[in-house]
C-alpha cells in the first residue's frame, strides 16, 4: 500500500494535496485496492460546492459502490472528465492521473483535521485488525 | 462457515475470500476485469464445489424426476444433460438444477449450494416405490473450466475424446487417474467443461490445470466473475432472478417445460398461466442514462407502480450495465423504457433482447 508522504489523509481514504488554497482530491491506492476493477465514476461539476465530509461522488467498481467524500470544505474549480472514458486509471495511478477534483479550499484551518500518510497508514492496519 | 478442499490454495493464490450461502468462497483472485475476460478470451477455472450434488437410484428413479422437475428426463439418454426446474406446487422454483443421467435408474442432480438440503428433503418426501434419494455433495468436487482454449488445456489429462462430448452431454473416466464426471456444460455461455471427482484429488488436479493453462491464458476465477458471465449470457441466478415465487412462465424458461411428459408438481398452475397468459415477465435491460443498477435497486414504471432489479451488474465484456427485472406483461416488450433508482436519482433503463452475449459457434 502506497501512502505518499506529501498528501494528507480522511479516514474514509481520500487522499488531498494541497498547493496554495487548490485542494487535488482522489482516493487512496488501499481503497481502489479494495475495490477492485474501477468501471464508472459519478462525479460533480466545476462550480459545485461541498462542504468538509459531505459525499460529492461515488466510485464503482464490477461489485461494490463507494461514496466518496470532501476532504475540506471549497467550490470544485475542476473536474477529471478524463475517468469518465477511463475509469480504471483510478487502479492504475489512484495517486496521479487518477485524481478527481480540485478545489478552492474556503478554511485553510480544516486541514487539521486530516491525517498524515503516517497516520493513515495506522489507521488502515488498524480497521483491518 | 464451509470450506471446499481447496481453501487452503485459494488462499495461497491471493484470492479474496467471503461468505457465500455459508461457504467461504474464492470471490476473485486478481481481478474480476481479467478474470471475465479471460473466460471470454481464452479459459477460467473455477472451484464451485461448494455446488451440490443429489442422486436418484432405482427402479423407481425416473419416474421420481420426472415428478419433481419439468424438463422431460425420459428423453435423455444415458451421457446427456439437462437444464431443469425442481418445482414446488405453485409453478415455481425449489430450485434451478441441472440433471443427468448416468444410468437407466442413475440420475444425478447439480442444485445450488444454498439449497441442497432443502432440495433433498423435498425429492425425499415425494419419493414413491423403489427409489433412493442420496445428498452426495461431500462426495464431489467441482471444477469448471470455462472457455475457448478449455479443450485444449483438458485433453492431454484424459484419454476420452473432450471434442466428441458434444454441449450438455457428459463422459466418464479418468482425469488425471481420478475417476470423473466430464460434462461440457457451464454457466458462463462460454464452451467449456465442468469436472467432478473425490475431493481427495482437488489439489492436485486444480494445481495441474493451473500449470497446463498458464500458456494458454488460463487464470483462477472467482465468484464475482462468473456472476458477471453467467449474467451476460442471462442466466438465471436462483434467490435473485428465480425462486420459489417466480414461476417457470414468469421467469421466460417456457423451453423447460415439457407439456408431452405428463404429470408434474406444479404442472396445473403452469396451464392455466399459459392459457390466461402471464402478468408479469423476467426481461434483459441496459442502463439507457450513465448508471450502474445493481441487485434490488427500486424500480419506478410511469403508471406509478415499483417493482426492483433481481442481477444488475456492469459486465466486463460488453462494458454495459444490464440486468434483469420482472416487468408487467405490457412493459415487457424490447425497447420498452423504465426508471431506476440509483441512491436517489431516477435513472432511464430500457428492455432489450436476451442473451445480452452470445459466443460465435466454432
Amino acid at each position: 500500500m502506497k501512502t505518499p508522504e506529501n498528501l494528507l489523509y480522511t479516514k474514509d481514504h481520500e487522499w488531498i494535496l494541497i498547493e496554495g488554497d487548490i485542494g487535488t482530491v482522489g482516493i487512496t491506492d488501499h481503497a481502489q485496492h479494495e475495490l477492485g476493477d474501477v468501471v464508472f465514476l459519478e462525479l460533480p461539476k466545476a462550480g459545485d460546492s461541498f462542504e468538509l465530509g459531505q459525499p460529492f461522488g461515488s466510485v464503482e467498481s464490477v461489485k461494490a459502490v463507494s461514496e466518496i467524500f470532501c476532504p475540506v470544505s471549497g467550490e470544485l474549480t475542476e473536474v477529471n472528465k478524463t475517468l469518465s472514458e477511463q475509469p480504471e486509471t483510478v487502479n492504475s495511478d489512484p495517486y496521479g492521473d487518477g485524481w478527481m477534483i480540485r478545489l478552492k479550499i474556503r478554511d485553510s484551518r480544516e486541514r487539521d483535521q486530516l491525517l498524515t500518510a503516517d497516520e493513515y497508514s495506522a489507521w488502515v492496519y488498524q480497521e483491518k485488525s | 462457515m464451509k470450506q471446499t478442499p481447496l481453501n487452503r490454495i485459494h488462499r495461497q493464490m491471493g484470492a479474496r475470500m467471503v461468505d457465500f450461502a455459508g461457504w467461504d468462497m474464492p470471490v476473485q483472485y486478481e481481478g474480476t476485469v481479467k478474470e471475465h475476460l479471460a473466460v471470454r478470451q481464452a479459459a477460467g477455472l473455477f472451484d464451485v464445489s461448494h455446488m451440490g450434488e443429489i442422486e436418484i437410484k432405482g427402479p423407481d428413479a425416473l419416474p421420481l424426476v420426472q415428478k419433481v422437475t419439468s424438463n422431460d428426463a425420459a428423453s435423455l439418454q444415458i451421457g446427456q444433460a439437462q437444464y431443469s426446474a425442481l418445482m414446488n406446487p405453485n409453478g415455481a422454483f425449489v430450485d434451478d438444477t441441472l440433471v443427468y443421467r448416468r444410468g437407466p435408474e442413475h440420475f444425478f442432480l447439480c442444485v445450488n449450494a444454498s439449497n441442497r438440503e432443502k432440495d433433498c428433503e423435498w425429492i425425499s418426501e415425494n419419493a414413491e416405490g423403489n427409489v433412493r434419494v442420496e445428498n452426495n455433495s461431500d462426495l464431489y468436487v467441482q471444477l469448471a473450466v470455462q472457455g475457448p482454449k478449455a479443450i485444449a488445456i483438458l485433453q492431454p489429462f484424459t484419454a476420452v475424446r473432450l471434442d466428441k462430448i458434444h454441449y450438455y452431454w457428459f463422459a466418464e473416466g479418468d482425469f488425471l487417474e481420478a475417476p470423473a464426471i466430464l460434462s461440457r456444460t457451464g454457466y458462463t455461455g462460454e464452451d467449456g467443461f465442468e469436472i467432478y471427482f473425490a475431493p481427495e484429488h482437488a489439489e492436485r488436479i486444480w494445481n495441474a490445470i493451473i500449470q497446463a493453462g498458464k500458456g494458454h491464458g488460463l487464470v483462477p476465477a472467482g465468484l464475482a466473475a462468473r456472476n458477471t458471465l453467467r449474467l451476460e449470457a442471462r442466466m438465471a441466478l436462483y434467490g435473485n432472478d428465480i425462486d420459489d415465487s417466480t414461476t417457470v412462465l414468469e421467469a421466460d424458461l417456457g423451453w423447460i417445460i415439457k407439456w408431452s411428459k405428463g404429470d408434474f408438481i406444479g404442472r396445473p398452475v403452469l396451464e392455466e398461466q399459459k392459457a390466461q397468459g402471464i402478468r408479469r415477465k423476467l426481461v434483459g435491460f441496459e442502463m439507457a442514462d450513465p448508471g450502474i443498477a445493481r441487485d434490488h435497486y427500486p424500480v419506478h414504471l410511469d403508471d406509478g407502480r415499483t417493482t426492483q432489479v433481481c442481477s444488475g451488474s456492469y459486465v466486463p465484456f460488453l462494458q454495459k450495465s444490464i440486468g434483469l427485472v420482472y416487468l408487467p406483461r405490457e412493459y415487457s416488450a424490447v425497447g420498452s423504457e423504465f426508471l431506476v433508482e440509483i441512491r436517489g436519482r431516477k435513472l432511464r433503463a430500457r428492455v432489450v433482447p436476451t442473451p445480452f452475449y452470445k459466443r460465435t459457434k466454432q
